[in-house]
């Protein structure tokens, strides 16, 4: 069966763009662009690594890590958060709530690639 | 060495700019070369009519011959001198240098003041820059956008076929992208273009208020005329940020409410009578300390009343106006001197206060200044007042034995020793001492 990544950004051509890339690599892909409705989503189906991007309408990308942190199921899930803000408090702030790996934007396809399958092999 | 001292070095570079020679000069005034030589280099004290000779012959009042170069320009090249101490300029001789080269001197000081003004333009850039919500957004769109065609184009650039529909899919994709980032860097480069404009030119919006203030010497002639006070504000500030037009808008209707209430034709009569005192001119026109303050502080310049200088803060302390005058500067960036009555008014709400202060260290002349505070707003059911205070302050007129009390303009630059109101070590003396 083969993992399954949830990504959520608010963006339709970036989540086409990487969800063709990690198809193609074999992941099973969901996406949602809401923040507000992105913690009831991972609770109802916590999948094996999630991307998360900063600025989502309705709730931030830091508030949703922070919150899903607090929780059991989803306390040591790999988040890779990418932001268009890669000022350093922004970095502080992203690993002061709980991010695994952090990406800024614009990135190639290929280092995100990277992070996924080394945050991939983390929890294998 | 003081002010007082520098006579000799005045007469001799009036004598000197007349063309003059000193033995001439001695010969008038019936004196000997040698006895001018030392007046000259301050090593012997003059007055009386010897020194009235003297400026009649040189062509100048005797006061400019002791009095010199104006304070605020002495004070002007101090604050220059110890902002910038590593330099090495000699205080000792400041007064000496303002006196033989006013030129330069005045070079000087106005050059030092345009740099603090270009500082406070880049910290109030960089500032806008790091806050500004709308740049934020307008990066942050950017960004997205250029995330979105790297990575769809770093698709279609990859070696290998690509199923036809999705590589269509990505061409739009990419299409759609190119047009928003075009249209959101053209939003982008305007927006910087206007805000940079009216930010580098006045720094922060209040900064920009107080500048238009000042070009019109405090004085508004359309409002004063019954103009409406948000079309004079659109008029004279059509250059100023939004944030500023905003501050200026409030500014002109309380002028104009004030204009109303005190019209400028009957104050001016008024004046004449009551001088500055801005408690004998409220009780002319019923109305409160504050406005008539503000009144006499935006009054013509040729008002028979002659100048007076206006702070208004809030509650916080923020100057909210300021109108300094030469022998009593206002600091524009808030970190002036907790002595001053405008803040004790604040703890005393609806008394006038009133005090003869000295600007410690400076050799300018006292001022008196009349302080009072009172609610912003009307009153409000279960609302604590919110408190504005106003302090006028004037030339001060002879006051019998009244001491004038030494207060700061800021602590970086003042010479009071344990003043229980400092905030942090002055460049003039010992920190120890200073408590720090």
């Amino acid at each position: 069966m083969s993992k399954r990544v949830m990504l959520i950004e608010d963006e339709p051509n970036i989540i086409e763009a990487i969800s063709f890339i990690l198809s193609r690599e074999g992941l099973s892909v969901e996406t949602h662009s809401d923040g507000t409705t992105a913690n009831d989503k991972l609770r109802a189906s916590t999948p094996d690594l999630l991307i998360l991007d900063v600025m989502l309408p309705g709730k931030s990308g830091y508030d949703i890590l922070r919150e899903l942190r607090e929780e059991a199921g989803t306390a040591d899930l790999p988040v890779l958060m990418l932001t268009a803000r890669g000022q350093s408090r922004d970095r502080e702030m992203a690993e002061r709530a709980g991010v695994s790996a952090f990406m800024t934007k614009p990135f190639s396809n290929t280092e995100m690639l990277e992070q996924v399958r080394a945050l991939m092999a983390e929890t294998s | 060495m003081a002010r007082d001292t520098l006579t000799g070095s005045r007469i001799r570079e009036r004598r000197i700019i007349l063309g003059m020679k000193q033995a001439e000069l001695a010969r008038r005034v019936d004196i000997s070369a040698s006895y001018l030589n030392l007046i000259e280099h301050n090593r012997r004290r003059i007055g009386g009519k010897l020194l009235l000779d003297l400026a009649e012959i040189l062509g100048v009042e005797p006061s400019v011959l002791t009095e010199g170069a104006e304070a605020t320009l002495i004070g002007a090249l101090r604050e220059a001198a110890l902002r910038e101490g590593e330099a090495g300029a000699e205080l000792d001789r400041l007064d000496e240098f303002a006196g033989r080269f006013p030129g330069w001197a005045r070079l000087l000081a106005e050059s030092r003041a345009r740099i603090e003004t270009l500082e406070r333009s880049v910290e109030a850039l960089t500032d806008r820059l790091a806050h500004d919500p709308h740049l934020a957004d307008a990066l942050h769109e950017m960004l997205s956008t250029v995330t979105s065609i790297r990575s769809t184009a770093s698709i279609l650039a990859e070696p290998g076929e690509i199923d036809p529909d999705w590589q269509r899919r990505f061409h739009r994709n990419i299409y759609e992208d190119s047009a928003r980032l075009a249209e959101s860097s053209r939003s982008l480069a305007s927006y910087l273009e206007a805000e940079g404009k009216a930010a580098a030119e006045s720094g922060t919006p209040q900064e920009e208020v107080d500048a238009l203030f000042e070009a019109a010497q405090y004085h508004i002639a359309p409002l004063d005329a019954g103009e409406a006070a948000d079309a004079v504000a659109e008029d004279l500030g059509r250059e100023l940020s939004p944030i500023a037009r905003a501050l200026l808008r409030r500014a002109f209707r309380r002028y104009a409410e004030d204009a109303a209430m005190m019209p400028l034709d009957k104050v001016l009569e008024a004046v004449v009578v009551t001088g500055t005192d801005p408690l004998a001119l409220a009780r002319r026109f019923g109305t409160d300390p504050a406005r008539a303050m503000r009144r006499l502080a935006t009054l013509p310049a040729d008002a028979p009343c002659g100048s007076v200088g206006l702070a208004i803060c809030d509650a916080s302390g923020v100057f909210t106006f300021r109108k300094p005058l030469p022998d009593f500067p206002i600091p524009r960036f808030g970190a002036d001197c907790p002595l001053w009555p405008l803040f004790a008014a604040l703890s005393r709400p609806m008394s006038v206060l009133s005090r003869v202060l000295q600007s410690a260290g400076r050799q300018s002349g006292a001022v008196t200044a009349m302080a009072f505070a009172q609610p912003s707003g009307p009153p409000q059911v279960n609302r604590e007042p919110v408190f504005e205070a106003h302090m006028m302050i004037a030339p001060a007129g002879p006051r019998g034995a009244e001491t004038p009390e030494d207060v700061g303009i800021t602590c970086r630059i003042c010479p009071r020793a344990a003043c229980p109101a400092r905030r942090e070590p002055s460049l003039l003396g010992d920190g120890l001492a200073q408590g720090f």
